[in-house]
């Protein structure tokens, strides 16, 4: 691959993001290390809802008027360029929930309470958000569905020997992070998928960390449900996406009950819209399905490819600074196969009081278990701060982060 | 509004040329726009080759549906089953010789949607039968 190409200017690229122009702290530029929580965003996405909330404001599907035509003709036009981002075959594989969570719990709800019946085995990793954990155990509570967990070793790679066996007891799902949110690892989602697929499963990958720091592309997977958050690529709050493969997604029932997933209602039935309609009950979230369409532009014209080569080279320069500082260590693989995801703890400092002092030096990053309180159990460590790279980072970045690190040592060691 | 609404379209609007049902017919289908309640079926004989002999439509709808629908019904008599179901979207707008948003294309693709679900024998008339590549 060249990449002087087209090398992205990290610079020009920062200008794009309003907030991180501005000062913390009194005087310090913020150093946005909080991107594997939520990204920032560039002007072009807040333009984009602002236009609309101006000129185009209107509910979609029904109304004739000028405004409504340019509203549905916008969330459409949106809903298609999203689904060419992830190289889905046809729009209407597309369909837009809140965010990861929800549409998780989508496919747990409408699939698995259809699909599953008790002893069925549900496979999934120690690794998990808990979005991907606590809708799967609601839903074994309920209809008594056995779990299986594929370990995760302290380098924080998936043990593939115990998902084989695993697999060899014929599970109906297998549901698994492609990217970990606090390890940075990236799982070997294609060989994982085709390895559930002569098992007979169905897959469905948590694309929340993955989807906006890498080309994911669902046809080259093969995987037949993909879940990922706007919030997290540049996209606003308040919407999310399930890709499903059009079969399958044909062949579920409905999942929230309203208007718009419907064609026809009589008083006591009525019959289900066509996809994608039929999973989008009720006035969605329009400003913010067109907001996500900009963002997905504004990744488009960078280019996935540019990003992941950026993050990477972010990503081998900070694991080296990082095993620098004294009493530091860095939870995860140093393989390749990671994402510019730092999870650390460092001797004799809590958590929290590293996220204090790097924020008094103007410098965001997160402290506590990330949502994945097993994997911290597994660890043994109650919290760990975490540094999260995005396209808009730089390796200055790396080293005021490791010189704030240095002055936490200075405080506490 | 003179684009939407030509002459042509009024016109089969208010007098369409093949509203009607058939009895008995090879094949019949009728479903609707779940957005604003349009309701079409349409009725075709064919002969022994699969030539559509006889075709008509009935129901209630919007002018650019019933509009639509009649010209539709218009294009098909004297051809195939087979070449019906290659038609898609592309071929109803150039039979209405308009440009639609995305609201009212709903409208205008209905005639087509039952009439394809009709020939292929399925129980629901979905966005995909009219569809072109995406």
């Amino acid at each position: 691959m060249d990449q002087s190409a087209s090398k992205p200017d990290i610079r020009k690229i920062k200008a794009d993001f309003p907030t991180l122009n501005r000062k913390v702290r009194s005087s310090f530029d913020l150093i946005y290390l909080d991107s594997a929580a939520t990204s920032q965003k560039p002007e072009m996405v807040l333009e984009a809802m602002d236009r609309y909330y101006r000129l185009s404001n209107a509910n979609i599907h029904r109304g004739i008027h000028t405004l409504a035509e340019e509203a549905t003709a916008q969330y459409e036009d949106a809903r298609q360029r999203i689904a060419k981002f992830i190289n889905a075959r046809r729009s209407r594989e597309v369909i837009f929930t809140r965010n990861t969570t929800e549409s998780i719990n989508l496919v747990v709800n409408s699939w698995g309470r259809s699909r599953l019946q008790a002893g069925d085995l549900v496979v999934l990793t120690e690794m998990e958000h808990h979005s991907n954990l606590v809708p799967w155990q609601l839903l074994a509570s309920q209809l008594g569905i056995r779990l299986e967990f594929v370990p995760v070793d302290l380098t924080g790679t998936l043990d593939l020997e115990v998902y084989q066996g695993l697999l060899e007891q014929g599970p109906k799902m297998v549901a698994f992070m492609h990217m970990s949110n606090v390890l940075g690892t990236i799982n070997p989602a294609k060989e994982m998928i085709s390895a559930a697929h002569r098992a007979g499963a169905l897959v469905l990958l948590d694309g929340a960390q993955s989807v906006p720091h890498l080309p994911v592309d669902v046809q080259d997977l093969d995987v037949d449900f993909l879940a990922f958050s706007g919030h997290k690529m540049c996209g606003p709050t308040g919407i999310g996406v399930l890709y499903g493969k059009e079969t399958v997604l044909e062949s579920m029932p409905p999942f929230l009950g309203g208007g718009d997933m419907i064609k026809k209602v009589f008083l006591r039935s009525f019959t289900p819209n066509d996809l994608p309609h039929k999973f989008e009950a009720g006035t969605p979230a329009i400003a913010e399905v067109i907001g996500l369409g900009a963002a997905v532009d504004y990744l488009d014209a960078i280019g996935m490819e540019q990003i992941a080569l950026h993050e990477h080279e972010i990503m081998r320069y900070g694991l080296d600074e990082l095993a620098k500082v004294p009493g530091l260590k860095v939870y995860g693989t140093d393989t390749l196969q990671r994402g510019a995801v730092f999870s650390f703890t460092m001797e004799n400092v809590h958590p929290h009081d590293v996220a204090q002092v790097l924020d008094d030096l103007g410098i965001a990053v997160r402290a506590g278990h990330h949502c994945a309180m097993p994997l911290h159990e597994k660890y043994g460590l109650p919290a760990t701060t975490r540094a999260s790279f995005y396209l808009y980072n730089t390796l200055d970045e790396v080293d005021r982060l490791v010189e704030g690190l240095s002055r936490v040592n200075q405080l506490f060691r | 509004m003179d684009d939407l609404y030509r002459e042509v379209i009024i016109e089969r609007h208010k007098n369409p040329h093949h509203r009607g049902t058939l009895e008995p017919y090879d094949y019949s289908f009728e479903d609707e726009n779940p957005f604003c309640g349009d309701h079409i079926r349409v009725d075709v004989r064919t002969d022994e080759s699969g030539m559509i002999t006889e075709a008509v439509f009935s129901g209630h709808g919007c002018a650019i549906s019933t509009a639509s629908a009649d010209l539709l019904i218009e294009s098909i008599i004297g051809h195939s089953v087979e070449e019906v179901k290659k038609m898609t979207k592309d071929d109803v707008l150039e039979l209405l010789g308009i440009e639609l948003g995305p609201v009212r294309l709903k409208c205008a693709l209905l005639p087509l949607k039952v009439l394809k679900a009709g020939v292929y024998g399925l129980d629901q008339a979905s966005d995909r039968l009219v569809e072109g590549d995406e």
